[in-house]
């Protein structure tokens, strides 16, 4: 398939498609056959608890770690094999991957404005600093920031080359209530004015709940279960969206069925 | 290949050095120090020999060819080393770039920091030693030009080292041109060494460089074909290092160490 260049356009009808996505490390498996789909203006948590394999999964999307098997299909590009062109589509925001400290909010934003071959970047860095509030911040450096700083210019670097396919793994997870709830806010509005799927990963339930379209939930490097995050607690006889992250995490769901796919392996729920 | 992504990475060089003097100083603190060391000490032989020998074009010749290339080497490695301290390798590899133009992006910053050294090199040994940098002609060009190929291979290979053995390999970095100066014979022609040296030297390109600079310093001429033959090697180098950097990434995206390679430092 022709690549198009990154920004170009809107999204395609499935930003994301993770096809039995596999990652072992000799004898461990960190991710079991992990299929799913983000749509188009979609923003779907990958909910699970420390170790089970949403950032492994992420880092395979990314392109920085190789599946042992399974594909990843970006804008309908094969990651694998035309990784440079999968990756024009598609950035992230993620804690442990702080931008560089020893440079400015700006100078970061124009390296990797560049490396991204953003078009009319200036214009753009422009733009994304009123945007996420950073005018001011434009010549501080990056390492001297606070926080909400840092994860606001992290945001502001993710959306830099408009991308198709956003990744956030806990994007959030630094920020304050009311600052989450602007970054949220944020995001919500990517995905529904320009079409941008997402896949958000997050400990905070409210905040799932709230901004989530679609939750996958996952443990072992499988999913166990997927659905709306409003509705699936009480499907699971949960009150909470928490409450049900909590068993699932303690005591994987057995035999359960998710709305678009098979179970393939026992007590696991494949989206 | 697109050229924005290589001038990201070479502007990015760029920003530090402008908000870092610390970046700046070595690159021109270090040869400066050794020209003037080894002008004087050069200016010294050439007092006690009675002017039977040049030492002024061979030895201080020797020091700014073999820092220059150190400079190209170190302008490399030190881009590359910039990712690995800012933990930066996710942000870079979760890219569009290609690996070809991240490679290229740091030759460029090489490039660029070499160039400063050089020029202060050569402003001081020709405006305080009267080194004669010109008089060489010619030759000139091959001469850096082998020195510039190799240093950019030696940087690559660096870099390749440090991302497959981790942060901690930076320090067996550094000392590379030090090992290798033995071989090539910057002050002392290859004849001086036993044979298994002197075959090791002749598959180090520099070694030919250095060996023709003293032939025509002393009026023996040069040889056109032994300096296409060490820009031929230096190319095939330059090659084999770039096939090990794009090898050693492959391996670190296939294990997980490209990804735990930054957790590991945030951790």
């Amino acid at each position: 398939m022709p690549p198009s260049p990154p920004g170009a356009g809107a999204p395609s009808a499935m930003p994301l498609r993770v096809t039995n996505l596999c990652k072992r490390y000799g004898g461990v498996v960190a991710v079991d056959g992990v299929s799913f789909n983000v749509h188009a203006g979609e923003i779907v948590g990958l909910l699970g608890p420390n170790g089970a394999g949403k950032t492994t999964t992420i880092n395979m999307i990314l392109g920085v770690l190789e599946p042992s098997s399974g594909a990843v299909a970006i804008e309908g590009i094969d990651l694998a094999r035309h990784r440079s062109q999968a990756l024009a589509h598609t950035n992230f925001a993620a804690v442990y991957a702080p931008l560089p400290g020893n440079l400015t909010v700006f100078q970061n934003l124009r390296f990797f404005g560049l490396i991204y071959d953003v078009p009319r970047l200036s214009a753009r860095i422009a733009a994304l600093l009123a945007e996420y509030d950073l005018e001011r911040l434009a010549g501080t450096r990056t390492g001297l920031l606070s926080s909400g700083e840092q994860t606001r210019l992290a945001l502001a670097k993710a959306v830099l080359n408009q991308p198709h396919l956003l990744l956030l793994d806990e994007p959030t997870a630094s920020l304050d209530p009311s600052a989450a709830d602007l970054i949220r806010g944020r995001i919500r509005a990517m995905a529904r004015e320009r079409g941008c799927g997402i896949l958000w990963t997050s400990h905070n339930m409210y905040e799932v709940e709230e901004t989530c379209h679609r939750v996958l939930f996952v443990s072992h490097g499988r999913i166990l279960l997927e659905g709306n995050p409003k509705s699936l607690p009480a499907e699971h006889g949960a009150a909470t969206l928490e409450e049900l992250f909590i068993r699932l995490a303690r005591e994987p769901l057995a035999g359960s069925t998710t709305s678009d796919g098979p179970t393939s392996a026992p007590g696991t729920v494949h989206a | 290949m697109k050229l924005r992504p290589i001038a990201g990475i070479a502007l990015r060089q760029l920003y530090l050095m402008r908000s870092s003097p610390t970046r700046i100083l070595p690159m021109v603190a270090w040869v400066a120090i050794d020209i003037v060391v080894w002008g004087f000490m050069s200016r010294y032989l050439d007092s006690v020999s009675g002017g039977k020998v040049n030492f002024i074009g061979s030895l201080l010749g020797a020091v700014l060819f073999w820092d220059f290339f150190t400079r190209v080497m170190q302008g490399v490695s030190m881009a590359f080393l910039e990712d690995v301290w800012s933990r930066n390798f996710i942000n870079i590899f979760a890219t569009p770039l290609l690996i070809s133009e991240y490679l290229m992006g740091l030759v460029s910053t090489g490039i660029t920091t070499s160039l400063i050294g050089l020029i202060v090199m050569l402003v001081l040994a020709t405006a305080v030693f009267g080194l004669h940098f010109l008089a060489l002609g010619a030759m000139l060009v091959p001469c850096l030009l082998v020195l510039f190929l190799f240093g950019i291979a030696l940087g690559v290979l660096a870099a390749a080292m440090v991302m497959r053995l981790g942060p901690a390999s930076e320090w067996l970095a550094w000392p590379i041109p030090a090992l290798l100066s033995p071989f090539v014979g910057v002050f002392y022609p290859l004849r001086t060494l036993p044979p298994w040296m002197r075959a090791i030297g002749h598959l180090l390109p520099p070694s030919y460089v250095f060996e023709n600079m003293r032939s025509l310093v002393a009026g023996h001429g040069y040889s056109w074909s032994e300096l296409f033959v060490s820009v031929a090697l230096a190319m095939l180098d330059v090659a084999l290092a770039a096939w090990a950097f794009r090898a050693v990434h492959r391996y670190a995206v296939r294990t997980g160490l490209l990804a735990r390679y930054s957790a590991e430092s945030a951790g």
